[in-house]
């Protein structure tokens, strides 16, 4: 058993009248010589380092990041003196982006979704869409899963670094894997789930790999916080019937070739955008300096 | 195609902030260790491109001593890596080295413990996943994700014959067969990674073969 794309997903789903999860779930136990149960355990097992990874980033104060400090604890502070806009669904997405990402920049043990550079993008959209919706653990488990499945069917099309295709294949990719799996989490169907990964990844072509100093840190950590609120959009819209015209099959298509169209500066190397800023070439200087081997 | 794994997208669980820089690196000092085959006493490591040029955003530093601690890419303690390294009596020292036309992300480590000393070459390719490229002087192809057995040997008729049936006597099915030597006549390595685990009766075993001087197996890793 392959899953090689989106179409061949949704066919499977309609011919056998499986949920997408079960479908991602038996092709993984497959894969991996292990039983459907054992899958699903260690999701509930990623589910709770997602989740530890919220609770620990929202504390940490950033001694161990160069360039941010503690950007989940400043948002949470905020929040809980009444400064920001907005709904819980909306503020938490944020937050518990930018949480995640301020852990993985300490060194802070987080899942990799689909790249440590991306990994707030998921646990902010889809863990704030759970409470939102008051989901239990198991609907958590299936979204994730589905989840898997766009992200399974992104790589087997498409680049998912930043060297090759760009912060496109890494927050996008995630955006589109966060939305998914908020359709999922919602009821939705599977080819709203498509449609709503495609949505997402639709707003991210053409994004670029700048990162100041070669870190994780300035703009991705930012960076995951918007695109979480991006897939909560496209989710929205994929729930009201909005269509995404072009299939997500097509959309990863496009995103790898826009990646292979970007110059190398501008795919993780620091040479390009932002990180050739004069800002952010002071601010790399200053590290370089500080740090000669 | 390959199949992609669905714990490699939603995952791997790993210590930030970089998969290729951190965790590649965790798994490269930790296969440094297995291949040695006891603890590190003693480390000489080279960084190479851009692990030389970021690893002090990334900790590839830090990175690599967690794994030569035997710390796994996804362990808490792993930003105390140098403390514990100290802890230990593990000796470290880190440099910058060309090491030729290679993956950006490589590294050489000289390691040495009670089990005597390896040399290295690996290089972290994306995701947490790593190539060792070279071992002793030998070029290898090894990312972890088989059980690999090891032999260094006189390289005389038969010697390959004679580990493969020892492998198949104790049902062990080989994925990929590499043999390779520095010059005819000198010492060669052996090279299988294999479906199975493989146990201590069959490593004792190849041990027997007289042309046989040295037998190591890994586990993945």
């Amino acid at each position: 058993m392959q899953i090689t794309s989106a179409g061949q997903l949704l066919e499977l789903c309609s011919q056998g009248k499986e949920k997408l999860a079960q479908v991602v779930a038996e092709y993984e136990a497959f894969r991996s010589n292990t039983s459907v149960q054992a899958v699903l355990e260690r999701m509930g097992a990623t589910l709770e380092v997602m989740r530890a990874s919220v609770e620990k980033g929202r504390e940490d104060e950033g001694k161990l990041s160069r360039l941010i400090t503690g950007y989940g604890r400043l948002f949470a502070r905020a929040e809980q003196e009444g400064r920001l806009l907005g709904g819980s669904l909306f503020k938490n997405a944020v937050l518990y982006a930018l949480a995640v990402g301020q852990y993985n920049a300490s060194l802070g043990r987080i899942v990799a979704c689909p790249t440590a550079g991306s990994c707030g993008v998921v646990p902010g959209a889809l863990l704030a869409a759970a409470e939102e919706l008051g989901s239990g653990d198991q609907e958590l488990i299936d979204a994730l899963l589905v989840m898997g499945g766009v992200g399974i069917v992104s790589a087997a099309q498409g680049p998912i670094s930043g060297a090759e295709g760009g912060c496109q294949a890494e927050c996008g990719v995630a955006s589109a894997m966060a939305a998914g799996a908020v359709v999922d989490l919602a009821g939705g169907s599977p080819e709203q789930v498509f449609a709503a990964a495609s949505l997402a990844l639709q707003s991210h072509l053409g994004l670029v790999c700048d990162p100041l100093a070669s870190l994780v840190e300035v703009p991705c950590v930012t960076r995951n916080a918007t695109s979480a609120v991006t897939a909560l959009a496209a989710a929205n819209m994929a729930l009201a019937g909005i269509p995404a015209v072009v299939p997500y099959d097509e959309v990863v298509g496009a995103m790898k070739a826009i990646g292979r169209a970007l110059p190398e500066s501008l795919r993780e190397t620091s040479l390009g955008g932002l990180a050739a800023t004069p800002t952010g070439r002071r601010l790399a200087q200053e590290l370089r300096e500080q740090y000669r081997l | 195609m390959a199949q992609i794994g669905l714990f490699d997208i939603v995952g791997p669980v790993m210590v930030g902030p970089s998969s290729s820089h951190t965790a590649g690196a965790v798994r490269l000092g930790l296969a440094a260790r297995r291949i040695l085959g006891s603890e590190v006493q003693r480390a000489e490591i080279e960084l190479h491109g851009s692990f030389a040029a970021t690893y002090w955003g990334h900790r590839t530093d830090v990175a690599l001593v967690a794994g030569l601690l035997g710390m796994t890419m996804d362990d808490e303690r792993i930003p105390q890596a140098f403390e514990l390294a100290r802890a230990a009596g593990l000796e470290y020292t880190f440099a910058s080295a060309d090491l030729g036309d290679v993956h950006p992300n490589s590294v050489r480590i000289h390691a040495s413990g009670s089990a005597g000393a390896i040399t290295m070459c690996g290089s972290s390719i994306g995701g947490g996943r790593i190539n060792i490229f070279e071992l002793n002087g030998f070029q290898v192809a090894v990312d972890g994700s088989y059980w690999v057995l090891l032999t260094r040997h006189r390289d005389t008729p038969g010697v390959i014959a004679e580990v493969t049936k020892v492998l198949a006597i104790h049902g062990i099915n080989i994925a990929f067969l590499d043999v390779s030597r520095q010059a005819r006549g000198s010492d060669a390595l052996l090279l299988a990674q294999t479906d199975d685990p493989i146990p201590d009766l069959a490593v004792d075993h190849v041990r027997r073969i007289p042309q046989v001087l040295a037998v190591r197996t890994l586990p993945c890793f």
